[in-house]
């Protein structure tokens, strides 16, 4: 008989990061997130399109009252074009967290009945809000070709991966971190909405950060990973200046939330099963 | 050659809560920093357990409700962390514990067989490879590209098993899947892991169908609160399980507030088909206080947990009697006609204006009648509970 792999079992509490073991789950991933995404459009009407019609109809509304109305601005780039870049990678991170956030919780009956590592299942929720990113993305670059904006196409591409690299980073950082804690605290889905609401007025989605006069605030706001995110994806279609200490705090605090996120996570889930 | 499961000295505890909340709540543990009062009590689901298993064994988990088996299982599966101990398992360990977990009613027959291979462990590759005998041995061909909420739940379970029933892992768990699905589905499982079985992998499998244990497994371990008690070639384990004079009533029983089962004890828990039972039943009142007794049944279950028959003892006793402390009743069932098979007696009464069933206070194996020598009697699943001659 060949001499197999040899697995232990034990208490468990010097569980370090197991990536042999993720990699050999690494099907789950793809399947996980397939079928949040063929579950989500399935007996929908509009299907797809809802995911590019949510961004556009909020860039329209906000348009309408902060740009047209209040007259706000918005770094040297037309406000539509401005407000939708950021609404983009906002509406990605709120349904990252929300959906990584309940996703222990709705999956506990899995949970309860088979093993494999936990972490796929609130990575797996990320990937498919970052799915629907994607197809958003494709309107708006339609919307960007038709827009008399002119756009660096060299920091494009070097801009926007890592915009979406920063920006998957920070859901996975607070989407992880949420979904431990509300397998442990179910009332944390009523702090999550909320959190969610005021973040978005915290992050510069549809005023920009030069409206702020205190240079302290900034560093802040900064603090928010979604803030460097949508600002290095904006860069290719701005005209001022960027400045990057911002997004260096930025991408600092986003990786600090992932290592922390992360090892709250691992830190838990032995116990998923016995508390969901 | 080192077997391929060993369990050395593992232990489960469990903190209960006596809140009896169902989860925990943020405002409540924020609450709780304020007032430290710890309602919690231990709870040992297991207790230094220890026992290995060699590579192509089947064995069987045996024990009460409570016992620990599912515990058990579900430390093996990897579900939940021991808390204190260590298992080695040398190869693959998949789990069934419940067939159709995994499954999402909105996606089709197809979609769900990947997705539950997946979950379960199987490589893609693997799936589709064996793609077309799980949808031969699940018969939904024809639903295949049809939203499983649309099946029946028949279908659902076939379909579930059928997917489970292709893992190839070297050690498989199997925690009382048979209990649910017909007769005809069951001896298609029972088949299955049968071939599993010979085929040279490692099959653990916990049920409360004592037959399908006693065929399926060579040896057997039996739990009792938490601990193992034996081990042993699982025809003798399982009679030492049903006869076992702790099994057959381990502590007394509270029937009411003031009146206690003390006793349920048979002339034997192995008999022959057809043949006479005698009964004990020993009741007790606190302080020797006088009870009312209106309703007093023998119950017999299969191991589905379907009551199969009912021992009616007002006739024998009156409808309304006084018992004094240490009151006993005999009695005998003079033909007891079940099938072969493991039966649970319970117990039904109405005492003190209480009216109860109870499960599973004795178990009684029923062996084959005495046949005609030409007559080869059908297979079991043929022929309902009762032999009626």
């Amino acid at each position: 008989m060949i001499d197999l792999e040899e697995q232990i079992i034990d208490s468990g509490q010097h569980d370090v990061f197991n990536w042999k073991e993720l990699w050999r789950y690494r099907e789950l991933f793809y399947f996980f997130t397939w079928r949040d995404i063929k579950v989500k459009y399935k007996q929908t009407a509009l299907g797809v399109l809802w995911v590019m019609l949510q961004p556009l109809l909020m860039m329209i509304i906000f348009t309408f009252f902060f740009g047209r109305m209040l007259g706000i601005a918005s770094e040297g780039m037309p406000y539509p074009v401005f407000a939708f870049s950021g609404l983009l990678l906002w509406n990605f991170f709120s349904s990252a967290i929300t959906n990584a956030g309940n996703s222990m919780v709705q999956n506990s009956a899995i949970i309860k009945k088979i093993y494999f590592p936990r972490l796929i299942i609130p990575v797996s929720s990320i990937l498919s809000a970052w799915v629907d990113l994607l197809v958003a993305l494709i309107l708006f670059i339609i919307f960007l070709s038709f827009y008399p904006v002119s756009v660096n196409i060299l920091e494009l591409f070097l801009f926007w991966p890592a915009a979406f690299i920063l920006s998957v980073v920070s859901a996975l950082g607070s989407g992880c971190w949420l979904s431990a804690l509300m397998v442990k605290y179910r009332d944390f889905r009523f702090v999550v909405s909320f959190v969610i609401q005021v973040a978005f007025f915290l992050t510069p989605i549809v005023y920009p950060v030069s409206k702020i006069s205190y240079p302290f605030l900034k560093y802040i706001l900064a603090v928010n990973p979604m803030y460097g995110a949508i600002t290095l994806f904006r860069v290719p279609m701005m005209e001022s200046a960027v400045d990057y200490s911002l997004v260096g705090i930025s991408v600092l605090s986003g990786l600090l939330m992932l290592t922390i996120g992360i090892s709250y996570f691992k830190k838990t889930e032995l116990y998923f099963a016995d508390l969901a | 050659m080192k077997p391929i499961l060993d369990i050395t000295d593992i232990s489960k505890k469990f903190l209960i809560q006596h809140q009896q909340l169902p989860y925990l709540n943020f405002r409540d543990q924020i609450t709780s920093i304020f007032q430290r009062d710890s309602q919690q009590e231990e709870f040992w689901a297991l207790k230094n357990v220890s026992f290995s298993v060699q590579a192509g064994e089947s064995v069987g988990i045996i024990g009460r409700n409570g016992a620990g088996k599912s515990t058990l299982l579900k430390i093996l599966s990897r579900i939940t962390p021991p808390s204190s101990g260590k298992i080695v398992a040398r190869g693959r360990v998949a789990s069934l514990l419940e067939v159709g977990t995994g499954f999402h009613q909105e996606l089709t027959g197809r979609e769900n067989i990947f997705m539950n291979g997946a979950i379960l462990g199987m490589k893609n590759s693997e799936i589709k490879k064996r793609f077309d005998e799980i949808v031969n041995f699940s018969g939904v061909e024809k639903f295949l590209d049809t939203p499983i909420k649309h099946y029946s739940s028949g279908m659902q379970l076939r379909l579930a098993f059928a997917v489970a029933a292709h893992l190839e892992p070297e050690i498989l768990i199997i925690d009382e899947v048979l209990a649910v699905g017909d007769a005809e589905f069951q001896r298609k499982c029972l088949g299955k892991m049968e071939d599993v079985s010979r085929s040279g992998r490692t099959i653990l499998f916990v049920s409360h169908n004592l037959d399908a244990i006693e065929s399926l497994c060579k040896t057997s371990f039996l739990f009792s609160k938490g601990k193992l008690i034996d081990q042993g070639p699982s025809s003798d384990l399982i009679r030492e399980y049903i006869s076992h004079k702790e099994n057959i009533l381990f502590q007394s029983v509270a029937l009411s507030e003031f009146t206690q089962l003390e006793e349920l004890s048979f002339s034997s828990y192995s008999l022959i088909s057809g043949s006479s039972l005698e009964f004990h039943i020993k009741l007790k009142t606190k302080n020797n206080e006088s009870m009312k007794m209106t309703d007093l049944c023998l119950l017999f279950y299969n191991y589905k947990k379907q009551r199969v028959a009912v021992y009616d003892l007002r006739n024998s006793f009156g409808r309304f009697i006084q018992v004094a402390d240490g009151h006993s009743y005999e009695g005998k069932i003079s033909r007891f006609n079940l099938i072969e098979g493991f039966y649970y007696v319970g117990l039904y009464y109405g005492v003190d204006a209480v009216q109860h069933d109870l499960y599973d206070l004795a178990r009684i194996q029923v062996k084959n009648v005495a046949q005609d020598a030409n007559i080869k009697p059908y297979d079991i699943q043929y022929r309902g509970f009762v032999e009626l001659i």
